[in-house]
């Protein structure tokens, strides 16, 4: 396959046509907006967190296949994960797409490792990222406003 | 140089000034190199390629200092430039060519040394709703600090001024106008020349920005009558790192200096320091010698070529793309103005810029995805980002074919 195909998934890109958890979770407890001053790719993540529980994950904004793929994939699979949990992920997500996958990642992953072609496109790390980012700073009820610059 | 161009052309051939351009020569991902970004930045040619290698090799020395005769051969390539680039754009004087930085840099030495010591409390400033965020944010940051109000004339769906809206901005409290001459995110080209009749029958200044317009059309300080006009030498085929501050003898007489230091000065005491003469007073420390000398070349190269000629070319590209990108269901053309440079900014339903970019890339194709430094043109069409194609003398209708063979490979992979 090549990188390009390989970037451009048909998970990927059904992901970014049809994105799963797109809206406003009106019960959240936990709200942080992303942005990405290069492209302009901007995304709120909406979170319902319970005793280090992530009950709900939604996501809104606007962004490239890529972000909006990552963000769509990323609520997905962090439903019902502890923030233990949800903490590991993160970083094996990061590490698949900054650094390549091995087996024992991608087994980890699951179907994130659909990501592993970002790696081979340094410019679009920032794309996958940026939701991650944005989660873990809306968990943490982190103040700083996120930006992958 | 080839013989082709070692005499000035009437018309350009395109494919023996391509050749002059070594990076265009190499392929990418595998396919021959289209490079379609040059409102960021263009190529450059052989020979100013060639006349940073020689300074540096035979002729590198600090200027208007030594008395030493490789000092003073310098001292004479960095001076020649400044006499080229002053002929270039037809002003009256050397002294009011400047070397910066860039056209960013020119617009913040006018912002600071101007704009600090004239712009009052509760003054009006005008700028454009299409400006490039360096003619945005030096006036912002001066007006905050004089109590100063920027004014913005807005644009119509075309991505065109109103000159009567313009008109109307004007007040009693009006102290200056800093405006694109071609907007770099949707290339327009403006109606300076009667914007600035307007201003001066107010009795106000007037800055263009010609960082977009100077490397594609001939430029003639004296005919437009502006006050300041600031341009970069990479986008006009010369090496990065150096730009030119225009300004009227006149208002640079008046300005204090921007920054201080070395070459800028008369005499230093502890007690007090006189300033150089122009154009030196704005010059402090030392400067990009070999860009100066590499951009001097490049207008060599320009003049060779000629700006009418350059000018026509793009022209032509910009009518062929117009209409070839039309023919692509669901791509939308950013910006329709009457007069435009080489700028083609788009977008494709329901596919986002950068994706566009990432694809083309793979074609061997750059172009530029994103906001172009103009967040609040891209607000204006409620937009994220476009795609952008700009062409420089040495792109060719192929360029544009390869490009639209490469937006319709976009929609097969979100087909």
């Amino acid at each position: 396959m090549s990188a390009l195909r390989e970037l451009y998934q048909e998970m990927i890109v059904d992901h970014s046509k049809r994105p799963r958890n797109f809206g406003v979770l009106s019960d959240a407890n936990h709200t942080k907006e992303g942005f990405n001053p290069l492209c302009g790719d901007r995304l709120t993540v909406y979170l319902q967190e319970h005793n280090h529980v992530i009950d709900k994950v939604k996501f809104e904004g606007c962004g490239c296949a890529i972000s909006v793929a990552s963000a769509s994939l990323m609520t997905e699979v962090l439903q019902g994960k502890t923030q233990a949990e949800a903490d590991a992920v993160f970083n094996d997500f990061i590490q698949l797409v900054t650094k390549g996958h091995d087996a024992s990642l991608e087994e980890r992953l699951g179907k994130l490792a659909v990501f592993a072609g970002v790696v081979e496109f340094p410019v679009r790390v920032k794309c996958a990222t940026l939701p991650w980012h944005t989660f873990k700073a809306a968990l943490q009820d982190d103040p700083q406003s996120v930006s992958t610059e | 140089m080839t013989d082709l161009i070692s005499q000035k052309i009437n018309k350009v051939d395109i494919v023996a000034l391509r050749n002059e351009f070594p990076l265009l020569q190499q392929t990418m991902r595998g396919k021959p190199l289209i490079y379609l970004d040059n409102s960021a930045t263009s190529q450059k040619p052989q020979c100013v390629i060639d006349s940073i290698t020689h300074y540096y090799s035979h002729d590198n020395a600090n200027i208007h200092r030594g008395v030493y005769e490789l000092s003073e051969r310098a001292t004479r390539q960095y001076e020649d430039s400044r006499v080229a680039i002053q002929q270039f754009i037809y002003a009256e004087h050397a002294h009011e060519i400047i070397f910066v930085r860039g056209a960013t840099e020119a617009i913040n030495l006018v912002a600071q040394s101007y704009g600090r010591s004239v712009f009052k409390s509760k003054g009006e400033i005008i700028i454009s709703a299409m400006e490039h965020h360096s003619n945005i944010v030096p006036w912002q940051m001066i007006c905050e600090e004089m109590g100063a109000v920027l004014k913005i004339i807005p644009m119509s769906d075309s991505g065109e001024i109103d000159l009567e809206s313009y008109q109307k901005l004007f007040s009693p409290r009006t102290q200056f106008v800093a405006v694109t001459h071609a907007s770099n995110a949707l290339g327009t080209i403006n109606p300076v020349k009667e914007m600035i009749r307007i201003a001066h029958e107010q009795g106000v200044p007037v800055l263009l920005d010609g960082a977009q317009a100077f490397p594609h059309m001939p430029v003639n300080v004296r005919d437009l009558d502006c006050d300041f006009y600031v341009f970069s030498s990479h986008k006009a085929y010369g090496p990065t790192g150096v730009g030119v501050l225009y300004a009227k003898t006149k208002w640079l007489e008046k300005m204090p200096p921007y920054q201080t230091g070395g070459d800028m000065i008369e005499s230093v005491t502890f007690e007090k320091t006189t300033y150089n003469k122009l154009p030196f007073k704005f010059e402090a420390g030392t400067p990009n010698i070999a860009g100066v000398i590499g951009f001097g070349a490049a207008i060599a190269f320009l003049n060779k070529v000629g700006m009418e000629n350059i000018a026509a070319h793009e022209q032509i590209l910009l009518h062929y793309a117009t209409e070839k990108l039309k023919t692509i269901n669901g791509l939308k053309i950013i910006g329709s103005a009457k007069n435009k440079v080489g700028v083609v900014s788009f977008v494709l339903d329901g596919i986002h810029p950068h994706d566009i970019g990432t694809i083309l890339d793979d074609k061997g194709i750059a172009v530029r995805a994103g906001h172009h430094c103009a967040m609040p043109v891209m607000q204006r069409f409620q937009l994220p980002a476009t795609v952008r194609a700009s062409f420089g003398l040495y792109n060719t209708e192929a360029d544009i074919d390869a490009l639209v063979i490469g937006l319709n490979e976009v929609k097969k992979v979100f087909a």
